[in-house]
């Protein structure tokens, strides 16, 4: 469980966040979406006791991050985004030397099994400077969930790794993600929509946005958006369009579909179907336009237009 | 405590992998054998042309020479010790484990100063030739002494370089800065003590090289390891300061 109240935080005269709050509750995977230099890094790193905040406290696995910053480490697990590696150790001897480090009774045992869950089982008496690049990342992963921990923060945790392991890396975050508590970064927004039960759009320092992916697509559809594809040319279909009631912003797109808009509730479709049908063109699709979370994000992080 | 330990012993394990720490010991052990070597043959020279000159001793061929490899040994040996955490962004990984900052800052320090003991184990060689060469054997207790003002000067001189070390994020800048306080404390500390009649005492009192010389000569005073300790303490003592202020920032 993490519970942020206002937490600020000023570099010098910079202000990197300014007054966050948030919650994750366990069992949640709660996404940090934002461009680079957003406070997301930031944030984590005051929440994993990195840092101390400027103003505000938090609350991590029911300790007082300041207060209890001990008791709050024990019970995070933290992947920060440059993957914190000893080249010269094996990935076992790292992963002993952390496990010591946290006095972690059963460490053989522990070892194995974050070893396990990142695949690397094999790679456990290789040198850590002979790994490529996912597998460094795997392996501060395994770092990160050794001690088997209530809250797991990472930052950007898919960068760097190639297709497959991407989709490994997810499905081991959604795994985890289903008893403890996720926090995790990231710009990727398909990302975010694909594993987070929530997404906090971090934009200059502010939270612009917080819900569910698919709440968060609802709340920025004013309109509704459809596309209309004909076979061959579409040469004054977008005037067509523009006389059908209810109809709005036709847009002819340079590939020949026609883009346009209407008032939710008020399906104009049937109208548009017939109408382009009688003027004797091949209708070949007519289909609704989801907003993407890409839209939603660059929308949101242009002109903080949707307050909390 | 236990961190301390695990820490410790990560570090003392580093440096068999590193070059700076072989050549740190190359350097020591190869003076320290050349030195003995020499001071044995010009002896034995001595000795057929009929003079008998006062024999070699430990202090002279082992434990002055090294005193002095030490003067740069700290500042090569502790220059990465936490700037190389910072650079490499390992540190966050520490100051997120539950580790306090001074178990981190002892840790380090303690790793290298095992690593020096190690390697003054090697040097007491010499001594111990040296005892069969020499009649009556060697002064035992002037040697001991000798090796524990090394020992001391050895603590104070690294927790300097671990502060430093924890103040930079560039090697150099730590090593540079090691060095020019310990060159300080060795050569220059009393200087002021003429000019500032006044403060004289506190001035000699700074000076390094003379509680460390007193040692040699085989006398064990308690201002001379309060002198160590402390330096010790406050070297430690300010790497963890450092590491405190550089989270707040």
């Amino acid at each position: 469980m993490i519970r942020a109240t206002g937490l600020t935080k000023d570099y010098g005269s910079r202000r990197a966040i300014e007054n966050l709050t948030f919650e994750a509750n366990q069992g949640e995977i709660v996404g940090f979406l934002g461009p680079n230099g957003a406070g997301k890094t930031t944030t984590m790193r005051i929440l994993t006791g990195f840092m101390p905040p400027t103003y505000g406290t938090a609350q991590v696995a029911g300790f007082d991050i300041i207060e209890e910053s001990m008791e709050v480490r024990r019970r995070v697990g933290y992947l920060p985004e440059t993957v914190p590696l000893y080249p010269d150790m094996t990935v076992y001897g790292y992963l002993k030397f952390m496990a010591d480090l946290r006095h972690l009774p059963n460490a053989d045992d522990m070892i194995d099994e974050a070893l396990e869950l990142v695949g690397m089982t094999e790679r456990a008496d290789g040198y850590i400077s002979n790994l490529s690049k996912g597998m460094r990342q795997r392996v501060g992963l395994a770092q990160a969930l050794l001690h088997k921990p209530e809250v797991l923060i990472l930052d950007e945790p898919t960068i760097g790794l190639d297709p497959a392991q991407v989709v490994e890396v997810r499905n081991i975050i959604r795994e985890i993600g289903k008893q403890r508590t996720v926090m995790l970064s990231t710009h990727i927004l398909s990302e975010a929509q694909q594993i987070c039960d929530r997404v906090l759009i971090l934009n200059r320092g502010r939270i612009v946005a917080e819900d569910t992916p698919e709440n968060l697509q609802a709340r920025l559809m004013g309109a509704e958006r459809a596309l209309l594809t004909v076979r061959g040319d579409s040469d004054g279909l977008a005037a067509l369009l523009a006389k059908v009631k209810g109809v709005k912003n036709v847009n002819a797109r340079p590939d020949g579909g026609v883009e346009f808009q209407f008032e939710p509730g008020m399906d104009v479709r049937p109208e548009v179907a017939r109408q382009t049908i009688q003027a004797g063109y091949d209708l070949l699709e007519l289909r609704l336009l989801g907003l993407s979370l890409e839209e939603i994000f660059l929308e949101l992080t242009r002109d903080s237009k949707i307050s909390r | 405590m236990r961190n301390v330990w695990t820490i410790a012993s990560r570090e003392y394990r580093h440096y068999f992998l590193s070059p700076v720490a072989y050549i740190v010991a190359f350097l020591i052990l190869m003076l320290a054998g050349t030195l003995f070597v020499f001071q044995i043959q010009r002896t034995q020279s001595y000795i057929y042309q009929g003079y008998y000159p006062p024999a070699p001793t430990a202090a002279s061929s082992v434990i002055n020479p090294t005193a002095f490899m030490m003067l740069f040994a700290a500042p090569a040996l502790t220059m990465r010790l936490l700037s190389e955490e910072h650079r490499s962004g390992t540190i966050e990984l520490l100051l997120t484990a539950p580790v306090k900052d001074w178990e981190l800052v002892v840790g380090k320090w303690l790793g290298a100063f095992l690593y020096m003991l190690t390697v003054f184990v090697i040097t007491l060689i010499i001594p111990i030739v040296l005892n069969r060469l020499v009649e009556p054997g060697i002064d035992v207790k002037a040697t001991l002494a000798g090796y524990i003002g090394l020992i001391l000067l050895t603590a104070a001189f690294l927790a300097i370089g671990t502060a430093f070390s924890a103040m930079f994020n560039n090697q150099f800048a730590s090593f540079f800065a090691t060095l020019i306080m310990i060159v300080i404390l060795w050569w220059m500390a009393a200087w002021p003590a003429n000019a500032i009649q006044n403060a004289a005492s506190f001035f000699n009192y700074l000076h390094a090289y003379a509680h460390f010389d007193s040692m040699v000569k085989g006398s064990i005073a308690l201002k001379d390891i309060v002198y160590f300790l402390s330096l010790t303490v406050i070297g430690l003592f300010v790497g963890t300061t450092a590491i405190e202020i550089r989270r707040w920032q």
